[in-house]
């Protein structure tokens, strides 16, 4: 989903502490006191249907997917094996290059600008400020908004306020849409994307800033450290963990992006903002599916990659959280 | 009351504050929530305005009447207000069919995402000594590292093959990628209630089914709320997997059908902004009445996992 709102990593081995294993154990053994605890039949009931659903729905088309990927599968009718072709070709296919350019440096861009400005954010919202919760507020709504919606919305602001304020002003550049030309048309696509996902990014920030405990800084204020030292020394290097979360999770997200591409830009002008997801839904309609489920294996390797990365990095950061 | 008096002190002890290095570390500790960054606070303000601007065009631009939006001043108060704007796009997009479609659809991924999450949550939590169900985790946990686009052309083939290029079958999609997230959630949660309560209702003969339902289900009711509020926002705001999931046009959910009008709607301004209005209002509204778990969520599905 390209929305912007499941953040989660998992760092699944340390949700089970031996403790809590030992207690599974010991409400297991009540209900039966000789050997291996047996499993009342009524959990099957409760775990199976989410595990058939699970399979049927995500599982098999992935495995489908993978498998057609090495055919000449065209969308219906028959097929063969063909082995890597369909990879080698993805490789040397300009389209999907491009696309895979575009969406790296997208997200590349949005991800720096998206932590810059949320973690500020994040710094200015838990400072001595008034009306803390109420502007709290107004800063998560763009999450709740849909992405194509709010992308419509942008896209009037972009084609008519915007040039209308490059005229006002003579700025040249702005006086045509900055969507209609091949060079600006991602800049566009990187400020809809920020706006929409800065509320889940400073979030998370907050939490990081409220779980650093108040001793830390008057500690640092004794030793005559300045706001700017305080930021640097004190607080960049307590939220580590978090910026981690943040640049890995909304990196992810931005890999994805779709809705707002297609509801400011639909990848254009020409295919300077096409995206790998946008690339690879034309399998559906230009009759090359096993090409672009070669494409999507490929996306879906990087993904697994970046999750890893993910795993490796918040895992060595635990202890902070 | 005690709010206005303090606020002009405010600047006053600020500026005693910083006049001596002790009162300075003082601050800091007692007197700190009295004392106001007012030149934060300047930016903090500006900031919420970028936030705030697009929703107040959305708003003063659907309120237009059709000759006035067509200039295409974005900034200008609408003058006469006019709301017919509404029921043009109401009557264009057939709104009733599309809000009735996008309700349904998400009514039944919170109520199916909650059941379903709960429930196997709670067989994986008291069973994780047992390989099917503690594998059972770590696969269903894995569909959070599994973007759409890459299983979505075998599943607009299949959701076709069996009758499921549907609302029915976006539905259940839909149950199906939050799952990760609420399972994560869920299982957390439940890790922290403590045995002895159940314990002592297993005394008192109470099966499973019973505990469940009438003793962990309802301990589990904000972690629900959370889990609820997120398949909400992910369901009823989603463009892709409609758009390529649902055959029929007449069966699209609202997102989608922004996307479908969009060039009815031409330079009659009014009209789509009332349209995008429409869209976009029942997530805020569900947002301002349930801010806590929206916040709460964000934080625990990072922190958590």
């Amino acid at each position: 989903m390209s929305t912007p709102i499941t953040p989660a990593s998992a760092t699944a081995g340390s949700l089970v502490s031996d403790a809590e294993r030992g207690r599974a154990a010991h409400i297991a053994g009540l209900r039966s006191r000789r050997g291996k605890p047996k499993v009342d039949p009524v959990y099957y009931l409760f775990l199976l249907p989410t595990l058939v659903l699970f399979t049927l729905a995500i599982t098999l088309p992935a495995v489908l997917g993978i498998f057609y990927s090495f055919t000449n599968f065209i969308g219906f009718g028959d097929w063969q094996l063909v082995g890597f072709t369909n990879y080698i070709a993805v490789f040397s296919d300009p389209a999907v290059l491009s696309s895979y350019l575009f969406t790296f440096g997208f997200a590349f861009v949005t991800v720096i600008l998206v932590n810059v400005i949320a973690f500020l954010l994040a710094v200015a919202l838990t400072s001595r400020i008034r009306l803390k919760t109420p502007l709290r507020a107004i800063f998560v709504i763009p999450m709740v908004i849909s992405g194509i919606v709010i992308a419509f919305v942008f896209k009037f602001l972009f084609s008519n306020s915007l040039p209308a304020f490059g005229a006002a002003t003579g700025i040249s550049w702005l006086q045509e849409s900055i969507l209609t030309n091949e060079s600006t048309a991602w800049i566009g696509v990187v400020i809809v994307t920020a706006w929409q996902s800065i509320p889940s990014t400073l979030l998370i920030y907050i939490a990081g800033l409220l779980s650093i405990p108040g001793e830390v800084y008057e500690a640092a204020d004794i030793d005559g450290a300045n706001a700017w030292v305080r930021l640097r020394s004190v607080t960049l290097p307590l939220v580590a963990g978090y910026v981690v979360i943040n640049v890995i999770l909304g990196f992810k997200n931005y890999l994805g992006a779709y809705d707002i591409i297609v509801g400011l830009t639909n990848g254009g002008p020409g295919t300077a903002t096409r995206s790998i997801a946008m690339t690879i839904f034309t399998g559906f309609t230009g009759g090359d599916y096993a090409y672009q489920m070669a494409n999507a294996t490929l996306f879906f390797i990087i993904a697994v990659l970046i999750s890893i990365l993910q795993l490796r990095l918040t895992r060595g950061k635990a202890a902070l959280s | 009351m005690t709010q206005e008096l303090s606020r002009p002190l405010a600047p006053a002890v600020a500026a005693s504050a910083d006049g001596s290095k002790s009162s300075g570390r003082r601050r800091r500790g007692k007197v700190g929530q009295e004392t106001t960054n007012w030149s934060v606070m300047v930016i903090l303000f500006l900031c919420a305005l970028t936030v705030l601007l697009p929703l107040y065009v959305t708003i003063s631009m659907s309120l237009k009447s059709t000759a006035q939006a067509v200039d295409g001043n974005a900034f200008s108060l609408p003058a006469p207000i006019d709301v017919s704007g509404f029921a043009e796009a109401w009557n264009l997009t057939n709104f009733p069919v599309s809000f009735t479609i996008t309700t349904l659809v998400t009514l039944g991924t919170v109520v199916g995402t909650v059941l379903l999450a709960a429930l196997a949550s709670y067989a994986i939590v008291r069973n994780w000594e047992h390989r099917l169900f503690r594998y059972s985790f770590f696969y269903l946990l894995a569909a959070m590292f599994l973007p759409f686009p890459v299983v979505a052309l075998p599943q607009i083939q299949l959701t076709g093959l069996v009758g499921l290029a549907n609302p029915v079958g976006v539905t259940i999609l839909h149950i199906m990628f939050q799952l990760s997230f609420s399972i994560l959630l869920f299982t957390a949660f439940l890790r922290s209630i403590p045995l002895e309560l159940e314990e002592s209702a297993r005394i008192d003969g109470a099966t499973t089914w019973q505990t469940f339902w009438q003793l962990i289900f309802p301990l589990l009711a904000p972690m629900s709320a959370t889990v609820a509020i997120f398949a909400f926002l992910a369901s009823w705001n989603d463009f892709m997997m409609p758009s390529l999931i649902i055959a029929d046009a007449s069966q699209q959910t609202i997102p989608v059908v922004q996307n479908i009008f969009q060039t009815q709607f031409s330079t009659n301004y009014n009209v789509s902004f009332a349209s995008y209005l429409m869209a976009m209002a029942p997530a805020i509204i569900v947002y301002l009445f349930t801010q806590r778990w929206v916040m709460e969520g964000v934080t625990q599905g990072a922190v958590k996992g």
